[in-house]
C-alpha cells in the first residue's frame, strides 16, 4: 500500500509538474509587446547621450 | 574589451515576463513589474556578476519589486483580471490529460510563494538551491512551498480521490474499468 501511495505521489507531481511546464510555455511564447523593445532603446540612447556629454 | 552584459537582457525578456505573469496573474501589473526591472537591471548591471545567471538575477529582482508593491499595498489578494487563464492555446485534451485551462484555475489560486516556487523549480528549470537564492530563504523552505502547492493542486484538480479517473476520459475510463487493469 505504501509503495502504491509514493507512486501515485509520484505520478502527480510529474502531471503537475508537465502541467506547469505547458502553462510557463504558454507564457514564454507570448508575443512581447513593443514597449520593452522601445525601453531598451530609451535606455540605450540615454546612456550615448551621457557617454557623449561627459 | 568584454561585452556589455545588458546586451543579454533582451533575451530573457519573454522568460521574465512569464515570470511576472505567473506571479502578478494581472497583464498590466505584470508588464509595469517587468519594466521596472528592466530600469533597474539596467541602472544597477555593474551589481550582477559576470558568470552567473542573469536569468536568475533579474527573476530576483522582479520578485523583490513584487512582493514590495504587495507590502506597500497592504494586502495579499492581488488584483487577478484573468489574462493568465486567458491566455493561452486551450486546446481539448483528447490524450486524456487533464484540461490545462483548470489547472491553470487552480494554479491561480494557490498563494504567491507556493505559485513562485512551483513556476521556479517546476516549470523554469531552475534548482531548489538557486530557487532559494533567488527568494533569499532556506533551501527547505522552498521545497515545502512547491510541496504544499503540490498538494493543494491536487486536492482542488482532484487527482488523489478516484486514482485515474480524473487524468483519463470518460470513453478510455470505461475501457480501463472493463479490462480491469490500471496501466502505468
Amino acid at each position: 500500500m505504501t509503495d502504491n501511495k509514493s507512486k501515485d505521489d509520484e505520478r502527480i507531481a510529474d502531471l503537475i509538474d508537465q502541467n506547469l511546464k505547458m502553462v510557463y510555455s504558454d507564457l514564454v511564447q507570448e508575443q512581447l509587446p513593443d514597449r520593452f523593445k522601445d525601453l531598451l532603446d530609451v535606455l540605450k540612447a540615454q546612456d550615448a547621450e551621457q557617454k557623449g556629454n561627459s | 574589451m568584454s561585452e556589455d552584459p545588458r546586451n543579454e537582457l533582451v533575451e530573457h525578456l519573454p522568460a521574465l515576463r512569464a515570470f511576472a505573469l505567473s506571479l502578478t496573474r494581472n497583464g498590466a501589473t505584470a508588464d509595469d513589474m517587468v519594466q521596472d526591472t528592466v530600469v533597474k537591471a539596467w541602472t544597477n548591471i555593474d551589481k550582477f556578476k559576470p558568470g552567473t545567471k542573469m536569468r536568475a538575477w533579474l527573476f530576483t529582482i522582479l520578485r523583490n519589486t513584487y512582493y514590495s508593491s504587495r507590502r506597500k499595498l497592504n494586502r495579499e489578494v492581488a488584483d487577478v483580471d484573468g489574462v493568465f487563464t486567458a491566455t493561452l492555446s486551450v486546446k481539448p485534451e483528447h490524450d486524456g490529460r487533464m484540461q490545462l485551462s483548470d489547472f491553470k484555475q487552480a494554479f491561480e489560486l494557490l498563494p504567491d510563494e507556493q505559485r513562485e516556487a512551483l513556476i521556479l523549480v517546476g516549470a523554469s528549470g531552475f534548482s531548489y538551491e538557486e530557487a532559494a537564492d533567488m527568494c533569499g530563504v532556506a533551501v527547505g523552505t522552498v521545497k515545502s512551498r512547491a510541496n504544499r502547492g503540490r498538494a493543494k493542486l491536487t486536492e482542488l484538480l482532484h487527482l488523489d480521490e478516484e486514482g485515474p479517473m480524473e487524468l483519463t476520459d470518460r470513453a478510455t475510463m470505461a475501457v480501463i474499468s472493463g479490462a480491469g487493469t490500471v496501466p502505468q
